[in-house]
């Protein structure tokens, strides 16, 4: 019998490709993982607090961090080429180390829509006009100099980079909404004196314990929810922003001077994950992000033997989710990897 | 001046910067309630006044919000006080108490 081959290479060293990377390694398997940037934890770094229970972001890292802390883990490390060789995949990785992989998991996750391309609202033109990411940068670190002192007014702006076929982001980004409620209670607590204001066009408060979320929102932090898409965001002498839309619940336009607006900024595949893919010239849907065998029975299997997807590259989902879609990946790799064993 | 036939329509659009937050917050300190309407129209829908009348305590609502608090008191005041709304709202609002602090708070006499 042939030595098993039971290399498996994770792409991508966020919370999707870190459970995978741990389970993978306790089912007996031979993980390499993968990471572009310099450290693990992808956009979950990057977070201050984690919606409906607000748990530390930082928490749920350690967690992922210890689990994998004998995994072999490849950071500022890029896969170069990848091909398909006698059932397994021969990947050759810019820190110079060739890896011949029985299977591949995509763990690539998404990018954030790049706010500056909906010039309308000023991102990076204007001052006091941030993004969700920002925003949580500032609670981790208490520090960013667009953010007043004592802001009166405050807005939120949902779907920025989502549901909006002008900039190409047709579908919807489904955490933004609970996170701009999150947020607006957790601005609204380290400024209770701030009028806070929400620009929805549907509150899609999907998850279990969202809908409280979205009730604490209004009934304890008095936020008021405007449904209305914002038209543009302009910028007087002051220098404070004035923020036109429509209440499209009375029907009648509406005009706004803020001190402060968040832009919730949506989810897009990947753009390292999807120029990886391209060598293997994986398909991908309108909406940019991957192509599963099918969408209900086999989710985590693509269209090539060897190759699985798990997480934000299969769409936008929340981080429980990417967590059991890294469980469930796990388990198809484990059953593909044993049908060689017989061979 | 000569009338050449021209008028200038005043703006309907709503400056919230002109939003008396005081006034509202000794509505919502008596009413609570009032923060929680999502807008559902149940209360406007099942509404006895309301198929002959402006009655709506969702726009009452809204037209406060919306710094127009002389037709928050217009939408109110056709209700007739049937309770119906009441029977109905998803987040159980007070309707009729809300209705009766609208017209108390933002009416003409104070």
């Amino acid at each position: 019998m042939k030595h098993a081959n039971k290399n498996i290479v994770i792409i991508g060293g966020g919370p999707c490709g870190m459970e995978a990377a741990y389970r993978l390694k306790n089912e007996g398997m031979n993980v390499i993982l993968v990471e572009k940037g310099p450290s693990l934890g992808g956009h979950l770094a990057c977070w201050d607090r984690l919606f409906p229970e607000s748990i530390k972001a930082d928490d749920l890292l350690d967690i992922l961090k210890n689990n994998i802390s004998d995994v072999n883990c490849f950071l500022n490390t890029e896969i170069i080429k990848m091909n398909l060789r006698n059932d397994a995949y021969d990947i050759e990785l810019s820190n110079g180390i060739t890896v011949l992989a029985r299977a591949v998991l995509f763990a690539t996750g998404f990018d954030i829509f790049p706010a500056e391309k909906k010039e309308e609202y000023g991102y990076g033109i204007y001052n006091k006009v941030i993004t969700n990411k920002d925003l949580e940068q500032y609670f981790k670190t208490g520090k960013d100099e667009r953010i007043p002192a004592n802001p009166k007014n405050i807005g939120f702006i949902h779907c920025v980079g989502s549901r909006d076929e002008k900039i190409g982001n047709r579908q919807c980004s489904k955490v933004c909404c609970a996170t701009a409620v999150k947020q607006a209670c957790e601005i609204k607590e380290r400024f209770p004196d701030a009028n806070v204001y929400s620009f929805y066009m549907d509150l899609r408060m999907f998850g279990r314990h969202y809908e409280d979320l979205y009730y604490k929102a209004q009934h304890e932090c008095g936020v008021r929810f405007i449904r209305g898409r914002v038209s543009e965001i302009s910028e007087n002498k002051e220098g404070k922003l004035i923020v036109k839309a429509e209440d499209t619940l009375m029907g009648k336009p509406i005009k706004i001077t803020m001190d402060l607006v968040v832009l919730m900024a949506g989810m897009k595949n990947s753009e390292a994950g999807i120029k990886t893919a391209g060598q293997l010239a994986v398909l991908r849907d309108d909406d940019g992000f991957f192509n599963s065998e099918d969408s209900f029975y086999n989710l985590e299997k693509s269209a090539y033997r060897g190759i699985f997807f798990a997480g934000t590259c299969l769409g936008p989902k929340t981080i429980p989710e990417t967590i059991n879609e890294a469980r469930s990946a796990v388990l198809s790799i484990k059953e593909y990897v044993e049908s060689f064993a017989n061979d | 001046m000569i009338d050449f036939g021209y008028t200038l329509n005043p703006s309907s659009r709503i400056n919230l910067d002109n939003f008396d937050r005081n006034k509202f917050e000794k509505l919502s300190k008596s009413e609570p309630d009032v923060l929680l309407c999502i807008g559902c129209g149940s209360c406007t829908a099942s509404c006895t006044a309301g198929k002959y009348t402006d009655t709506s305590l969702r726009k009452a609502i809204l037209s406060i919000l919306d710094c127009n608090e002389k037709a928050a008191v217009d939408f109110a005041a056709s209700c007739l006080l049937c309770g119906k709304c009441t029977l109905v709202c998803p987040r159980s609002i007070n309707t009729r108490n809300l209705l009766l602090s609208i017209t108390k708070i933002y009416g003409k006499k104070q």
